[in-house]
């Protein structure tokens, strides 16, 4: 994103935030977006994160083959890594290929049928009807998966690990439960609020600002990917930089 | 009423609008005529404000609407409706969510009031019933009087119609004409069409402004364009096989 997109963005930023004109419909609109992206992604979510926590434990348990280091420390190796990077940058990468190509194709498309010309037209603020909910949707509903991402990873870990003999139940659960620091869920929420605002906003605005036609709003959906997949691990170097 | 006047938009290096001026009264049908890229459409975004033109003014019954700021549009804005040359349903929405939208958005009417609303205006385009059809259920032709309903739901001042028949067969054309004229004239409304269509400029421009290469040609009625004598509006008039041969009976 260079200095004129960006300050694009934030322009449209800057109107998706006016007053809404009704509420109740602003409101409707919200709860169909948290059901697109949170209902709609937790299977998603659960397969990918059961098996990250499960191939995790047997890669710790496979670094890990000295004596002197106790089986515990792979439950709590699996849990940090997962509550902290694993389970939001994860979950938001495979958001943002899901989510994000999803908004950016249904604002493209509604862009190149006029369909936005037809909401200004009527004296509709486009930017705020059409974005608006998807980013409220996305602030609220990746922290949840992200919150549902970090248990079933962790669960993952447990299966697999046990599964395969890696490590034993017991040693598992005493790690994971052992020296825990409940502040890395604070990071880890607030890098999901901050994934699922980029997730939302930046495919939005690329599907705005779409001009042509099918072969533009492809190319609008593919690059909303990109940006937003660099701009997460850009927030999760400055997040991870300020909060720990 | 709207007029414009001395109306200027370019696109880069190209000057599409060149000091457009005209007078487009209400209960008529006013329509704006020209090959391609004569910048008719240009000229009507410019008239609604999708595109901001460098120099000129538009007024609505006398409110200068090129000045106006963001919320002081949305009230004109709620006094057009408008028909897009693909329609511009939602494809998201129902036939009756199309209609029913602008209903939900500014009004504080009662459910039963916005379903009469919306009925009424199914009626009057001859879609009677068709209330749960999606859009991509619907014909070209019935898109077209969707959009047509959608557009005078709220029961604008000021209707605004891009290529209406583009894509359409010629007998649904000229439904799409009259509906058109007809609503026009039962509601006093402003309607300006935008069109290329020689069926729909002898069938109902009551006032014509012909366009080419970005500067005004020539205004006048379909009783008086056959019969004149510059030659970019003949090559227009007259360019169809059909229009050559009725040549001189008009």
């Amino acid at each position: 994103m260079n200095f004129t997109n960006f300050g694009k963005y934030i322009l449209l930023l800057k109107a998706v935030f006016k007053k809404p004109e009704k509420t109740k419909i602003y409101v409707k609109a919200i709860f169909q977006q948290m059901n697109f992206i949170g209902v709609g992604s937790l299977g998603l979510i659960s397969i990918i994160s059961t098996f990250i926590g499960a191939v995790m434990t047997l890669q710790i348990a496979f670094q890990l083959v000295s004596d002197f280091i106790p089986k515990t420390i792979i439950g709590s190796v699996n849990r940090d890594s997962t509550i902290l990077e694993l389970s939001p940058t994860i979950s938001a990468i495979v958001l943002a290929g899901k989510i994000g190509s999803a908004i950016s194709s249904e604002i493209g498309t509604m862009r190149v049928t006029e369909q936005i010309d037809a909401l200004e037209i009527m004296g509709i603020n486009s930017p705020g009807y059409l974005i608006l909910p998807k980013i409220i949707a996305g602030i609220t509903m990746v922290p949840l998966l992200v919150i549902v991402s970090m248990f079933l990873s962790i669960t993952g870990g447990y299966l697999g690990g046990t599964l395969s003999g890696a490590v034993t139940p017991a040693d598992y659960i005493l790690g994971v439960t052992t020296d825990f620091n409940p502040y890395t869920i604070v990071v880890s929420l607030t890098k999901a609020f901050v994934f699922g605002f980029i997730i939302t906003s930046v495919p939005a605005y690329e599907g705005f600002y779409v001009k042509g036609g099918a072969l533009e709003v492809a190319q609008a959906s593919t690059r909303a990917v990109v940006v937003s997949c660099i701009s997460i691990l850009a927030c999760d170097y400055i997040v991870t930089q300020l909060l720990l | 009423m709207i007029e414009i006047n001395d109306i200027h938009k370019s696109f880069g290096d190209n000057h599409v609008l060149q000091g457009i001026s005209g007078k487009f009264e209400s209960g008529i049908t006013n329509l704006i005529i020209g090959g391609s890229g004569s910048g008719k459409t240009t000229l009507l975004k410019c008239m609604i404000g999708l595109h901001h033109p460098e120099k000129g003014t538009v007024e609505y019954d006398g409110r200068e609407f090129t000045t106006m700021d963001f919320q002081e549009r949305i009230e004109i804005r709620k006094e057009i409706g408008m028909l897009f040359q693909g329609s511009a349903l939602f494809d998201s929405m129902t036939v009756e969510e199309n209609i029913m939208f602008p209903l939900n958005m500014f009004t504080e009417q009662s459910k039963s009031e916005k379903l009469d609303r919306v009925n009424f205006c199914l009626d009057r385009v001859n879609l009677e019933g068709k209330n749960k059809l999606n859009p991509a259920e619907l014909s070209g032709g019935m898109k077209k009087r969707v959009g047509i309903a959608r557009a005078i739901a709220m029961n604008p001042k000021y209707l605004f119609v891009d290529e209406p028949n583009s894509g359409l067969d010629p007998k649904t054309a000229i439904v799409i004409d009259e509906l058109i004229k007809e609503l026009t004239e039962e509601y006093n409304t402003t309607t300006i069409v935008v069109t290329h269509d020689m069926n729909s400029v002898m069938g109902i421009g009551d006032y014509i402004l012909f366009l080419h290469e970005g500067k005004k040609f020539w205004e006048g009625s379909n009783k008086e364009i056959a019969h004149t004598d510059i030659p970019e509006l003949n090559d227009f008039v007259f360019a169809s096989r059909f229009m050559k041969a009725a040549k001189g009976k008009f």
